[in-house]
């Protein structure tokens, strides 16, 4: 069970979280103005790279906030958790 | 009589003699015994049938390794089958039975099986119970009762489990030499320490070796250390407790068996303990297993693992046999012999290693046993138990074969084939193994969490460097945990200097392997090296595949005594290395662990929480059935007198129909949105209108997941020019709130809106029917209720009965209806009101059943039961509710190639020809009539229910192009029936133009 640092409580237990999938896919600006292929590309496919994974976390059994972490897919180590947005540099851990 | 209990000496306490009984036989042992050992004690010799071969079994091990003495305890709701009579302490009253074996192990009418050996090898039960196939249920039943494993409990466990969670600096696993000295380090270094052990007693292999410590017997040592550990501020030691769980980020499960050791009468609290422990640092000091050496009839009983004769000589003063012969290829067994010397059994050591042992051999020399170097025992003889051995000469050539010229009368045959550490929690907390070429074992390796193995877990095989690996490992982990190491040091041994194992993993025999009596590698399983062998013949190579065709380490066990022997027979037989046939996967539980404490606490009531409205106990004194609705429990229906649900329901609906009815509608979710932008937000998660809504006026609003599916729906109510009232479905509720927080959180943080869950404060009252109108001017009413002033779909705040509500004219059931909303203190109160308001209307409670007969008579959907994740809007035939003019949600999924195909499954009403039969919900629709199989399937009923108004039976249903199939009729698939034909319909089956909602 992994132990996740929220921005705001600090570290808890897994079950008190919830997963968003990964971080930083920004909803488009004009849906209707995409191709079929593109909004497919939005909608459905991710990363899902071997290592260094940004990911969304929801505090649910907690403050309810949403923030972003950073794990390893293969070691599933944290680096660290931030608030948001994602500046680049607001690394909790 | 305890014929082969030693007159002194061991851990037993002979002023506590115990009563207990095995198979209904009446025996004695001590306080201190386990069952194993008392069985030993009495000379009990076969404790068990092995699985397939039915052949005689006797203890074999003294841990959790052992595969052959598994009993049975407790009856009825107590039973606990499979449980390792090594691990289970004696206590007074105890009944155990074997669990295979039939009448009796002694004497079982199944052996004749044996006989078909044989013809039962590997993947025999895929070759011969597979066919013909309608008869496997009966094969199956036979060979359960056969398999013999114990009967399950018949009733609902009557103990108590609880879980705990626990924080600390160092987890200790495991309460040998190393343990307890990393524990001891940890923990004079200030360290929060948890050391735990399988065991009732701590000490490990020091509890059954006559090794020395400071000059003195281990156990003085032992007693010392125990003392400063409990005396130590920050240590909590758990006796019979097993990690039996490495997981992630350090997270480890413990199984605490608090009172299972103890007589019945005086077990009290819970009866096991589930500890989750985080642990910044572990140390894993589970030690390791002595393998069995893999010769011809290597399983009679008296066969049996050299450290368990040494373990019951010593620990509880056993001696299991008198003749004895101890057969190795390693220097360890030489500490048998030396201890059944010292006890006065005669005894043979057989050493497969040419130039024997060193320092241990001279010591048996010296104590006048005679050692065979260059020698291997290829096979025994022996009914009930091992009587005499056979011993040939050996050049070290595995793979010839050798001719006995020795026959040695023994009834105790001690075997030692090397030690394989138990590397399980390192390997399930992500650890790599490495193959040690001199040790001939995978010892832990490469490490990815913070852990770190000690002592013979980690490949070190004396207690002196056993210490020291446990000193050291204590103090790597302290230093880790940012603390400074107290000075400690190892106190001296007495042990000889140990040579290398010599590698011997099949013993040759007078045939070659495919013809000689079996060499079996698992007990439990009756896995032999044949067995690999044709598993080989017959394609399977990856060990996975192997272990699974021919059962290897599928039993209680796990392979714990016999894996690395099959692995390196397979590896040989392969012509591959060891460490390239790898090992199978180290899983949880690393022994077996009751569901029961994996439960904990949440069971029967606790299961789940229950979540009851405000006006619960009214529907309970008014004998309403519950219908548990997500966590909520709802009145499923009024019965009167001796109605069931069908009575009850038709006059629910009548009365809402022709009359006046009330249900408590509390359990939708409500969340109030305000804030300056919540206009534009809920413009985006909604696909209707939002900012066209007037203060005062209701929408029925859905919403999509971005992929266009709907969501969710319910009513948005427009309470403020900034301020909005959503409802949601009751099961909804909470990932409605979460979805709209996610939006707001991590795609449109500058909207300046807030989000308030109101479900639990608010409860809401629905009055429906013809006479609602009535009953709320009965109530006093402060809002103006004619259709002019207060038309359908619009809110006000009002008073009723001078208690301030939220009044809603909406309907669910397409009657004149009202939702009065009102804060839950006051909600038993105003139901109670508003049934006396109602009264003179013959006002009528309905429950959820009703609800769903009333909606669908109207064709509502129920999200959920109508939807199930992959039904678009456009599907139900509600484009009316999509906005051309903004962007939402899920809006450009809609035209999506496959959002426009034209054969989508569509909302449809449907009704039977016959005008009586209610369909199950869940019917297959067919296009013809044709059931040859595979018909093809076009569509499925959502909903299905006999119409109480119409007199005759409606249904929902989604059917592929279902709306251009209007008046045709398609066929329900019902089983054994012939398919029903049934006409496709709008679906609002009553009051199409939905006039009565707006009188």
């Amino acid at each position: 069970m992994l132990l996740i640092e929220c921005p705001w409580c600090g570290e808890r237990a897994e079950t008190e979280f919830s997963y968003g999938g990964e971080a930083g896919i920004s909803r488009p600006e004009d849906p209707q103005a995409l191709s079929d292929e593109a909004w497919a590309d939005y909608l459905f496919n991710r990363s899902n790279p071997r290592g260094a994974h940004r990911e969304l976390w929801n505090h649910s059994q907690g403050c309810r906030r949403w923030f972003g972490v950073q794990r390893d897919t293969v070691s599933y180590a944290i680096e660290g958790s931030y608030p948001l947005p994602f500046d680049g540099k607001n690394y909790a851990g | 009589m305890q014929r082969r209990r030693l007159e002194k000496g061991g851990r037993i306490d002979r002023s506590r003699p115990l009563n207990f009984r095995f198979d209904g036989k009446a025996l004695q042992g001590f306080a201190g015994d386990t069952l194993a050992s008392a069985l030993l004690a009495n000379d009990v010799q076969v404790v068990g049938r092995s699985f397939k071969l039915r052949r005689p079994r006797g203890i074999v091990g003294c841990g959790s390794e052992e595969p052959n003495a598994i009993v049975q305890l407790g009856d009825g709701a107590t039973a606990e089958p499979n449980l390792r009579a090594t691990q289970v302490e004696l206590y007074e009253g105890l009944s155990a039975r074997s669990t295979r074996g039939w009448p009796s192990p002694d004497f079982d009418l199944g052996a004749v099986s044996g006989l078909l050996g044989r013809f039962l090898g590997a993947g025999f039960y895929y070759k011969t119970f597979m066919r013909p196939q309608f008869m496997w249920p009966h094969y199956e039943k036979i060979l359960r009762a056969s398999a013999g494993f114990g009967t399950t409990p018949d009733g609902p466990d009557p103990d108590r489990y609880e879980h705990r969670n626990a924080h600390c600096d160092v987890l200790v696993a495991g309460a040998g030499p190393a343990g307890l000295m990393a524990a001891l380090t940890a923990a004079e270094s200030g360290a929060r320490v948890i050391i735990a052990d399988e065991q009732g007693e701590f000490g490990g292999s020091l509890l059954g070796s006559a090794v020395e410590i400071d000059d003195q017997p281990a156990t003085d040592w032992l007693r010392e250390t125990v003392s400063r550990l409990t005396s130590a501020d920050e240590v909590l030691m758990l006796p019979r407790s097993t990690v039996f769980g490495y997981h992630d980020h350090n997270f480890l499960t413990v199984a605490e068996r608090c009172t299972d050791h103890l007589p019945e009468s005086e077990r009290g609290g819970p009866r096991q303990r589930l500890w989750r422990v985080r642990a910044k640092q572990v140390v894993l000091a589970q030690g390791a297993f002595e393998r069995p050496l893999v010769f011809c009839d290597n399983d009679r009983p008296g066969v049996m693992l050299a450290s368990a004769v040494s373990s019951y000589i010593h620990r509880y003063a056993v001696c299991p046999g008198e003749r004895a012969l101890v057969f190795t290829n390693n220097d360890s067994a030489y500490r048998a012999a030396l201890d059944l010397n010292a006890v006065g059994a005669r005894v043979l050591v057989v050493d497969s290693r040419a130039a024997g042992a060193g320092e241990w051999g001279e010591q048996a020399t010296a104590a006048g046993i005679t050692v065979l170097k260059g020698h291997i025992v290829t096979g025994t003889a022996g009914g009930k138990r091992v009587s005499s051995a056979k011993i040939a000469r050996w050049d070290g050539d595995p793979t010839k074969t050798v001719d006995s010229d020795i026959s040695v009368k023994c009834d105790l045959l001690a075997m030692s084939g090397g030690w394989s550490p138990a590397v399980h929690l390192h390997s399930q907390s992500g650890g790599k193994n490495r193959w040690d070429e001199e040790q001939h074992c995978f010892v832990p390796g490469e490490r990815t969490q913070a852990q770190c193995s000690a002592g013979a877990g980690n490949g070190k095989w004396s207690t002196a460097e056993c210490l020291q690996d446990g000193l050291d490992a204590g103090r790597q982990a302290v230093e880790a945990c940012g603390l400074q190491a107290g000075k400690l040091s190892v106190p001296p041994t007495s042990e000889p200097e140990t040579n290398p194992p010599e590698p011997l993993w099949r013993v040759p025999a007078e045939q070659d392997p495919d013809h000689c009596p079996k060499q079996f590698l698992d007990y439990q399983n009756d896995t032999s090296v044949a067995d690999i062998r044709l598993a080989v013949r017959e394609g399977y190579r990856n060990v996975e595949h192997v272990k699974r065709y021919t059962a290897l380490g599928f039993g209680t066990d796990q392979g714990k005594l016999g894996n690395i022997n099959g692995m390196a027979v397979l590896a040989e037989i392969l012509g591959k290395t060891i460490p390239e046939v790898g090992t199978t996967t180290f899983r949880p539980a690393y022994t077996p662990v009751s569901l029961g404490v994996l439960a904990g606490e949440s069971v029967g009531d606790l299961y789940e929480p229950v979540r009851k409205t405000a006006i619960h106990d009214w529907h309970e004194a008014a004998g309403a059935p519950m219908e548990i609705v997500g966590q909520w429990h709802r009145p499923h229906y009024f019965p009167r007198a001796s109605e069931d649900l069908h009575q009850a329901v038709e006059r629910e609906c009548l009365a809402v129909r022709k009359g006046v009815g009330v249900m408590d509608a509390s359990t939708l979710g409500k969340i109030d949105v305000r804030g300056p932008d919540a206009v534009t937000f809920l413009e985006r998660i909604y696909t209707h209108d939002v900012g066209r809504m007037k203060v005062g006026r209701c929408a029925y609003g859905i919403l999509l997941g971005e992929d266009g599916m709907v969501m969710d729906d319910g009513v948005m109510a427009r309470l403020g020019e900034q301020h909005f009232y959503l409802t949601t479905t009751t099961g909804g509720a909470a990932a409605v709130l979460a979805w709209l927080e996610s939006w707001l959180q991590t795609e449109w943080p500058e909207l300046k809106v807030y989000l308030t869950s109101l479900t639990d404060h608010c409860s809401t009252i629905a009055v429906a029917g013809p006479n609602s109108r009535e009953v709320l001017q009965n109530l006093g009413c402060s809002v103006d209720l004619a259709p002019e002033h207060f038309p359908f779909m619009s809110v006000r705040p009002a008073e009723l009965t001078g208690l301030t509500v939220q009044l809603f004219r909406v309907s669910f059931s397409g009657e004149l209806a009202f939702e009065i909303n009102i804060d839950s203190r006051h909600a038993l109160s105003m139901w109670e009101r508003v049934m006396t308001a109602g009264k003179s209307f013959g006002i009528t409670p309905y429950g959820t059943e009703t609800m769903h007969v009333l909606r669908a008579e109207k064709g509502f959907i129920i999200v959920g039961q109508d939807t199930d994740g992959s039904v678009t809007p456009v599907d139900l035939g509600m484009n009316w509710l999509l906005s051309k003019d903004k962007d939402f949600i899920g809006k450009r999924s809609l035209s999506r190639p496959d959002c426009l195909r034209e054969n989508r499954k569509q909302l449809v009403g449907l009704r039977s020809f016959d005008g009586r039969t209610v369909l199950p919900e869940g019917t297959q629709l067919l296009d013809r009539p044709d059931t040859t199989a595979p018909a093809p399937m076009c569509g499925h009923i959502t909903s299905s229910y006999m119409s109480p108004v119409l007199g005759h039976p409606i249904a929902l249903a989604l059917l592929a192009g279902g709306r251009a199939r209007r008046g045709e009729s398609v066929y329900a698939a019902l089983p054994a029936r012939e398919p029903l034909a049934v006409e496709v319909v709008s679906p609002p089956f009553y009051d199409p133009q939905g006039e009565r909602q707006h009188v």
